[in-house]
């Protein structure tokens, strides 16, 4: 068998004492697989894609990178596009090229150009002239431009208009590679559904709840991941 | 611009569908080469291995068939086209027919209406 790319095994992680947030969570994801990362508002998407990236440490559990516990030198083949942009304002696009092809051995500054020219974006623009959903545009340019092993993509396509939603998926189609395996949390689930090769419905207990193929769901739910989404996660008004 | 797909059916199922009738309207002609997985799942806006599935399957059918390392290709096989024509023809009647039946048109009353259907409303 295959090392998984990523290995979770009983995370745990709570904010607060007694209120679990990730609660013996287990995820192992094989390269060449893109998976969506689905649950409501506050269920610990982030709080997980958080820990994997290793901003957050998990109250107990491990993570396995490609076979190895997670550590500052695992980081190098993780891509992390975070839900809020953190890129200096001060800077141009093209400086902020320059920052990643520094910082990462994998970053490809050719294919970074070219995304940023399919997007109509000019790499002499500072950042802070930007739109808040160009500066998103940027942020996902230099994520993906890295030939990394592991991405995680924590709402790549929120803040974006719908054509720049399709660049973006088929961005991510077109950067596939058998090797690499690609995490995406997104409520857009409708708009990412085609593009996952599984899901996972993460639920308020802090544990999968539901896991498996989009297409597994409509044989055997006759509904796309959105409605069964739906479905799952209804909220009934109590008025 | 990426292809729309219904929430009932697999999606794999939907790309069989779409890529069997795009063979035989002629789009790709007979032995001649579809584009590689990759690119048809850009177009698609679907997974690539969801793209594979659906190729394996239409290959599994004999509509196209693999020259190793060339790429795929489609047959020019009579016998299998004419099945498969069929076969598309079939999907299409019964998508029409559940699609009467929930509108609440009894089966006679769907045949009845075909048969009044004049050629020229049918395009």
């Amino acid at each position: 068998m295959t090392t998984p790319v990523l290995a979770c095994q009983d995370i745990c992680k709570s904010y607060r004492q007694g209120v679990p947030v990730l609660n013996r969570l287990n995820i192992r994801l094989s390269g060449g697989k893109i998976v969506g990362l689905l649950g409501p508002n506050g269920c610990g998407k982030s709080t997980l894609i958080k820990m994997i990236a290793g901003l957050l440490t998990p109250d107990s559990g491990e993570i396995y990178i490609c076979g190895e516990l997670r550590s500052e030198e695992s980081n190098k083949w993780i891509s992390y596009l975070p839900e809020r942009t953190y890129l200096t304002p001060s800077m141009k696009v093209s400086h902020l090229l320059d920052y990643f092809a520094d910082f990462y051995e994998d970053f490809d500054r050719e294919i970074a150009l070219k995304m940023l020219a399919d997007m109509n974006i000019d790499p002499n623009a500072r950042m802070s002239t930007l739109s808040k959903g160009m500066k998103e545009k940027v942020q996902l340019v230099v994520v993906m431009a890295r030939r990394a092993k592991l991405y995680l993509l924590d709402e790549p396509i929120a803040g974006v208009d719908p054509a720049a939603r399709d660049y973006i998926l088929q961005t991510i189609i077109g950067n596939y590679n058998p090797e690499a395996a690609v995490i995406i949390t997104t409520h857009l689930i409708h708009d990412v559904e085609p593009i996952l090769d599984e899901f996972a419905f993460l639920g308020y207990g802090g544990q999968v709840l539901l896991s498996g193929t989009a297409d597994e769901v409509r044989a055997t739910h006759g509904k796309s991941l959105d409605e069964l989404f739906k479905e799952v996660f209804r909220c009934y008004a109590s008025y | 611009m990426a292809w729309q797909f219904r929430g009932d059916t697999p999606v794999y199922r939907q790309i069989v569908s779409h890529l069997r009738a795009e063979l035989l309207e002629g789009k790709y002609p007979a032995d001649g080469q579809i584009p590689p997985v990759r690119q048809l799942a850009l177009e698609a806006a679907v997974n690539p291995n969801t793209m594979q599935r659906a190729l394996t399957e239409l290959e599994s059918e004999g509509l196209l068939y693999t020259r190793s390392t060339a790429g795929r290709f489609v047959t020019s096989d009579e016998t299998v086209l004419r099945r498969a024509r069929e076969t598309m023809h079939k999907e299409t009647m019964e998508r029409l027919l559940s699609e009467a039946l929930s509108l609440g048109i009894t089966r006679e009353e769907f045949i009845t209406f075909m048969q009044h259907t004049k050629e020229e409303d049918a395009t």
